[in-house]
């Protein structure tokens, strides 16, 4: 069990003084809606950059992705490989001039300018719901967390406090947090604290991944401590049957790399937020690109724990005898039974209702992946820098809700209050509006992760449905931004088409093992994928490929707006941005090639 | 107007190097390095966090001072400027 001494509650209290500093810090300078909402255009590319990874740093992040590394291996470093980097140099270097130069607050904003009004409102109305379901998910499964690891349990046993209100209390001291450093200091401090998150969370795993590596004796000791496929990113990808996740390199170069990929990094708002930010055009280009490059070396930090943690020795209950002065003391240290029954660190999940391991129908048992990395924290972290891992898991957790807050906050108050509740308020008018929001968007959030608690399936539900809605949206920008035939009848059509054929797919194939459902198959099964994680590629592969048809179909059909209200927002009609001063080495091209070439050479590695 | 983010957080690490410096040194040898393969993490991975703390100390205090000599920096917008 967790047992949290005064040094780990010392630096877990120090962090929220900061946070909260920093939050009271940035206030007096919190005068205009722009300040508070954009951060008044005026943050230096590196701090932006280190928000725009930090955003998407949450807990699916680094508790999702030390899961996957336990159960699929380094295969899960192709989420990166493929599926971050290049969407994010994509997205520096050819979409972020319009964003940025179109003077869009939001990304809605720009679908308003590009296209028109029902696309944003579209758009708008999806996304701000999807907001607040993502940070009350971030908020229910740090609290699930928290409850699990035993955390707060030394705290309320002093206290004499119930120890059913530890999720209760979990939920609110997160929520209490994050809501005070966003009402205070608005975007600006949501991403000071993000960059704070991120050195936190660099500060707190990577002696965990040092210390894993060590015991089990270094690179080499953890190829041989693990099945040989694990170790590779690209081997058998060829064909479905020879990698751990059961995709060919079709499904997962369109699916990953051109769809989820650049779905996420080039059109969420949550992260686009941080690089429209930024001071000027030269740093917004930079700011993802500065983001690939910690980006890069995140599998060693957040897959590897989980990998390690399957390739360690599986704990026993076992006697060890001692004689003690003539006297034989003998030391049981009794491990439980889901412990025992897991591989590695990797514990079995337990059923609720019988307290025994669950086993699959081969009748290995049913690991509960997302434990691993917590696991690893507690298995190596001694008292004190327990305290620092505890605070780094924490952080991921914030700095996920806080960035889903702030991207709330403006899409309500821009693209919905302002634009169709109350036109023409003064700028102080929207800015309070802006920090009633936040307050709003955060009890809705509260709202969710209660109801998390009593719908089993919500979160899965929830994914699922963000998932229909997300998977065809680059297409519509990509269209939006390099075709100026594009129309917004086209744009809208083409959405609607891609989610409606998300729906489709979804309720028309099946992962193999599982039952029709909430996995799928709620039509009739006419195709069966060998994992979940195929399913979900090819879902969002179709569902881009309708959007893209319907867009351009209906697009030529319908009357493109004329050609002078589209500068600035069309490749084509837009003058190319005047070369900064800097010297050739400091200009974004030469990131994004120089950002490329490490990331093929990680990928060499990990083959 | 100027809030250089590496001041609070460089006072943040090196904070928290110092606490786990400090209680590494109080507990050499104790039992609890067990867990951290008989390395005393807490001291080891203190003195890193301090001198990075201290460096963003550095910078940041170095970055003030030379903006203050400095006329402020046009911006993109007429905004005056945050950070660095």
């Amino acid at each position: 069990m967790t047992n949290l001494h005064a040094v780990d509650w010392l630096i877990m209290v120090l962090y929220f003084v900061f946070v909260l500093g920093i939050g009271f810090a940035l206030k007096r300078y919190m005068k205009t809606s722009k300040d508070f909402f954009q951060a008044g255009r005026a943050l230096p590319a590196w701090i932006c950059g280190l928000a725009f990874i930090s955003a998407n740093l949450g807990a699916q992040e680094v508790i999702g992705m030390g899961a996957s590394g336990a159960k699929y291996g380094l295969e899960t470093a192709q989420f990166y490989g493929i599926g971050a980097i290049p969407a994010m140099i994509f997205v520096g270097i050819f979409m972020m001039p319009f964003y940025y130069g179109s003077k869009a607050r939001s990304v809605p904003e720009f679908l308003r300018m590009r296209f028109d009004e029902k696309t944003r409102a579209l758009n708008a109305c999806s996304f701000a719901v999807m907001t607040v379901f993502s940070s009350g998910i971030s908020m229910y499964a740090m609290a699930r967390l928290i409850q699990a690891l035993h955390v707060f349990d030394g705290l309320f046993y002093t206290m004499g406090w119930p120890q059913n209100d530890i999720f209760t209390f979990s939920i609110v001291l997160s929520a209490v947090i994050v809501l005070a450093y966003i009402f205070l200091g608005g975007l600006t401090s949501a991403i000071y604290n993000e960059v704070l998150q991120f050195f936190l969370i660099i500060a707190g795993f990577l002696p965990l991944v040092l210390l894993g590596l060590r015991n089990i004796g270094g690179w080499s000791g953890l190829k041989a401590s693990v099945p040989l496929q694990y170790m590779h990113e690209w081997k058998g990808v060829a064909h479905a049957s020879t990698n751990p996740m059961g995709i060919e390199i079709i499904g997962i170069g369109m699916g990953l790399g051109f769809v989820l990929g650049s779905g996420y990094w080039c059109t969420d708002f949550l992260v686009i937020q941080t690089a429209m930010a930024s001071k000027n055009m030269a740093s917004a280009r930079k700011v993802p690109l500065i983001a690939a490059v910690p980006k890069i070396f995140f599998p060693f930090l957040v897959i590897l724990p989980g990998l390690l943690a399957i390739g360690l020795a599986t704990p026993h209950t076992h006697t060890v005898v001692h004689n003690v002065n003539g006297m034989i003391v003998r030391d049981t240290t009794v491990v439980p039974q889901n412990v025992e029954e897991g591989r590695g660190l990797v514990p079995a999940k337990m059923n609720p209702v019988t307290g025994k391991p669950m086993y699959m129908a081969n009748g290995e048992p049913l690991l509960d992946y997302d434990m691993a990395t917590p696991n690893m924290l507690l298995h190596f972290f001694p008292t004190g820098i327990l305290g620092l891992g505890l605070t780094a898991l924490l952080a991921s957790f914030m700095s996920g809700m806080a960035g889903n807050v702030t991207a709330f906050n403006t899409v309500f108050t821009y693209d919905l209050y302002q634009s169709y509740i109350h036109k023409g308020g003064s700028d102080r008018h929207y800015m309070a509006v802006g920090r009633w929001a936040t307050v709003g968007g955060i009890l809705l959030s509260i709202a969710t992760a209660y109801a998390a608690i009593n719908f089993n399936n919500i979160m899965d539900t929830l994914q699922l449905v963000f998932s229909f809605v997300n998977a065809p949206l680059f297409a519509t920008f990509l269209l939006g931004m390099f075709w100026k035939r594009a129309t917004g009848h086209g744009a809208f059509a083409g959405l609607i088409a891609g989610t409606g054929t998300a729906i489709l797919h979804h309720g028309l194939t099946l992962p193999i093992e599982a039952h029709p459902g909430i996995h799928g198959g709620w039509i009739t099964v006419l195709h069966n994928y060998p994992s979940d994680m195929a399913q979900n590629f090819w879902t969002a592969i179709f569902a881009f490929s309708a959007n893209l048809l319907v867009t351009v179909v209906v697009s030529l059909m319908t009357k493109a707006k004329p050609e002078s209200e589209l500068v600035g927002l069309v490749h084509s009609l837009t003058p190319k941005p005047p070369k900064a001063h800097d010297v050739w080495w400091k200009s974004p091209e030469a990131l994004a090639i120089a950002v490329l070439v490490m990331a093929v050479a990680l990928n060499i590695f990990f083959y | 107007m100027n809030l250089d983010l590496r001041i609070p957080m460089g006072m943040m690490f090196t904070l928290v190097g110092a606490i786990l410096v400090a209680f590494g040194i109080a507990t050499r040898g104790s039992a609890i390095y067990d867990a951290s393969l008989g390395i005393n993490a807490n001291f080891w991975w203190g003195l890193v966090l301090l001198a990075f703390g201290l460096t963003m100390l550095l910078l940041g205090r170095r970055s003030q001072a030379r903006l203050a000599k400095l006329p402020p920096e046009p911006v993109d917008e007429t905004r005056s400027r945050l950070g660095h």
